[in-house]
């Protein structure tokens, strides 16, 4: 600086003029985005994400048609050939009974995602329905449907099912409504923070003046703007309820034979782990997969869906 | 802060009341009498031990009795195991659930505060990401998985630690890990999200310009910030450490209360499941209220007056 004050006074001819032209500054340089658009591309980056969503993929085709291209079934005992290891012919071995592993472990995908996808859509059902009406209204409506909320919430999860499932025939039907009972709890106060915090916005108050009902702003305008916190919560209950479904089929609760669970097949699978580990092994290894790119494609769609939170 | 708690006290009444009802309920809703057995009793011993569980008199009757009894801390009697009384029975066996649980929660803890604070102050760098994918892996891994594959591979193949039971410091090794993978992954997340958050703002900057050492802000500042979450976090503890122990206890054939509890389960042994449901919810409860007032008083940022502290 100071040697440049030294060497000339500062003539005009130093100076170019900036650019003033107003298009050229308002011009908008990045292609428009909609905000599912960057949703997208948040969630395409992040390859964890994604690699849970192949994952997920790959688990559901084969669940689909692993059982229907096997020349196996998972029910039919075969004496003559119980305990088998992985061979060519049976490719994750055979059980006690000489049951095919490669069927059993498919169908037991089928049940686990089953009772997984339907459970999380039945939370997300009857959620939506309470946690929007609860959140809509506020007050007096709030307050009391929040206290039959919180009272059914402190009672134990698990422990309500495992009471349900003692009194009731075990079925995939009996496993699902136990678990919606009280399931449905927390995606209910999830909506209903969300409902909070839109119902004071613009486009709900312009709806309502222009005379919509309660239940078209609800559905039509609030629970579409509150999806983002709704489906990160949905894919992160899918694998809490496949869990669960392994848990109490663990415990004798669940599915009964012949029909096979993950849970089941790791149960029986603990009892010869010590002579025939193949037995446990790959239900064990599905179950924690699936799990695992559930729970990363959920982790991975929160941050896509709320960057924020992403530190 | 008296009345806050009071509030919650009174909900967690009403619903452990809910509980004990439901409770009480569907286990008189199941069609036939526990006590009938194969063996074919004749028609006067029948009625004397129906007589003896009091199951001569109307239900409502029944239910008062139940109460009155509870609240004097008589869980009734196990109809399975030879007439012992049910509150025996959880004394006996919680002591070493209670060793194995205060176990876990310690290593919990302090393993998912270590990791989470690794993460945290490599942010982005390999430790960050190495911990971070441990830690989605620990959280997808179901305990019922964990436990009989590191029985398998460390007490079966390597013989390093015994394959089951609970009796020397080392036999904790398997079971605490099997218990609390979970918890660990999870506190780790947490204590990382919230350690970013807090080494991000003005004070740890203060800190950082008047020349402190790194560790010694991590140390003396950040941390103590950073813990707050981690104390909500107990109630998720304590579900988790009971929902594992139930696993664990039967895979590692530990005699505590969660192996009582699959027993009771599979025997129908209604009594003692109702015993055990409720001293289970009982804990639950009781965690979940001491994390909300601890919240309160340690971040008094919070406010208790109709705000609602971690639900």
């Amino acid at each position: 600086m100071q040697s440049e004050s030294k060497s000339g006074a500062i003539r005009p001819d130093m100076f170019t003029p900036v650019n003033r032209d107003s298009k050229q500054s308002e011009k908008i340089e990045r292609p428009r985005l909609t905000a599912w658009q960057d949703i997208r591309l948040r969630l395409l980056s992040n390859k964890l994400a994604m690699t849970g969503l192949w994952i997920m993929v790959v688990v559901v085709l084969f669940a689909i048609f692993a059982p229907i291209f096997s020349s196996y079934d998972h029910f039919t005992n075969d004496l003559s050939n119980t305990n088998q290891a992985p061979s060519k012919e049976h490719w994750f071995g055979t059980d006690d009974l000489g049951r095919d592993l490669f069927a059993r472990t498919w169908k037991g995908a089928q049940v686990s995602l089953f009772v997984g996808i339907v459970a999380g859509l039945i939370d997300l059902f009857f959620g939506i329905i309470y946690g929007g009406i609860m959140g809509y209204y506020g007050g007096k409506v709030d307050e009391f449907m929040n206290r039959f909320a919180e009272i059914l919430y402190a009672i134990p999860y698990l422990l309500v099912v495992i009471l349900l499932l003692v009194v009731m025939e075990p079925s995939l039907t009996t496993i699902i409504v136990a678990m919606s009972i009280t399931g449905w709890i927390n995606m209910a106060w999830i909506v209903r923070g969300q409902m909070m915090q839109l119902k004071n916005q613009e486009y709900a108050l312009a709806s309502k003046a222009l005379g919509a009902g309660s239940m078209r702003i609800i559905f039509r305008h609030l629970i579409p703007n509150a999806m983002g916190p709704i489906l990160v919560t949905l894919t992160l209950t899918v694998p809490s309820a496949i869990f669960t479904e392994a848990f109490l089929s663990f415990l004798g609760l669940g599915v009964q034979s012949p029909v096979a669970s993950w849970g089941t097949m790791i149960n029986d699978g603990v009892k010869s782990m010590t002579i025939y580990p193949w037995r446990l092994l790959f239900p064990a290894f599905f179950l924690s997969l699936t799990m695992f790119a559930f729970n990363v494609f959920g982790d991975g769609l929160r941050d896509a869906f709320d960057p924020k939170l992403k530190t | 802060m008296i009345r806050y708690v009071l509030k919650k006290f009174m909900f967690m009444l009403m619903s452990l009341f809910f509980l004990i009802t439901a409770t009480f309920v569907l286990m008189n809703a199941v069609p036939g009498s526990p006590l009938q057995s194969e063996k074919a009793t004749s028609e006067q011993i029948q009625k004397n031990l129906e007589a003896y569980y009091g199951l001569d008199k109307p239900l409502i009757v029944q239910y008062g009795v139940y109460l009155k009894n509870l609240v004097q801390g008589d869980l009734g009697i196990s109809m399975k195991k030879k007439f012992q009384a049910v509150d025996k029975i959880i004394g006996d066996s919680f002591k070493y659930s209670l060793k194995l649980g205060l176990v876990s929660i310690v290593t919990s803890v302090v393993v998912g505060c270590i990791l989470g604070i690794i993460s945290a102050m490599y942010h982005r760098k390999f430790l960050d990401n190495f911990s971070m994918i441990l830690a989605v892996i620990g959280l997808s891994i179901p305990s019922l998985v964990i436990a009989p594959v590191l029985q398998y591979l460390l007490a079966v193949k390597i013989e390093a630690f015994e394959v089951a039971g609970l009796n020397r410091p080392m036999d904790y090794v398997l079971p605490t890990i099997a218990l609390s993978a979970a918890s660990i992954a999870f506190i780790a997340r947490l204590i990382r999200s919230t350690m970013i958050e807090v080494l991000n703002s003005d004070f740890i900057k203060t800190a950082k310009s008047k020349g402190l050492a790194g560790h010694l802000i991590v140390w003396r500042h950040a941390l103590r910030n950073s813990m707050l979450p981690v104390v909500t976090f107990l109630g998720f503890l304590m579900a988790n450490v009971i929902t594992g122990s139930v696993v664990i206890e039967k895979i590692f054939a530990i005699p505590g209360l969660g192996k009582f509890f699959v027993e009771s389960v599979s025997n129908r042994d209604y009594p003692l499941i109702m015993g055990i449901t409720i001293f289970y919810a009982v804990i639950l409860m009781i965690s979940r209220l001491l994390a909300d007032i601890a919240y309160v008083l340690v971040d008094p940022r919070i406010r208790i007056s109709g705000g609602k502290a971690g639900k």
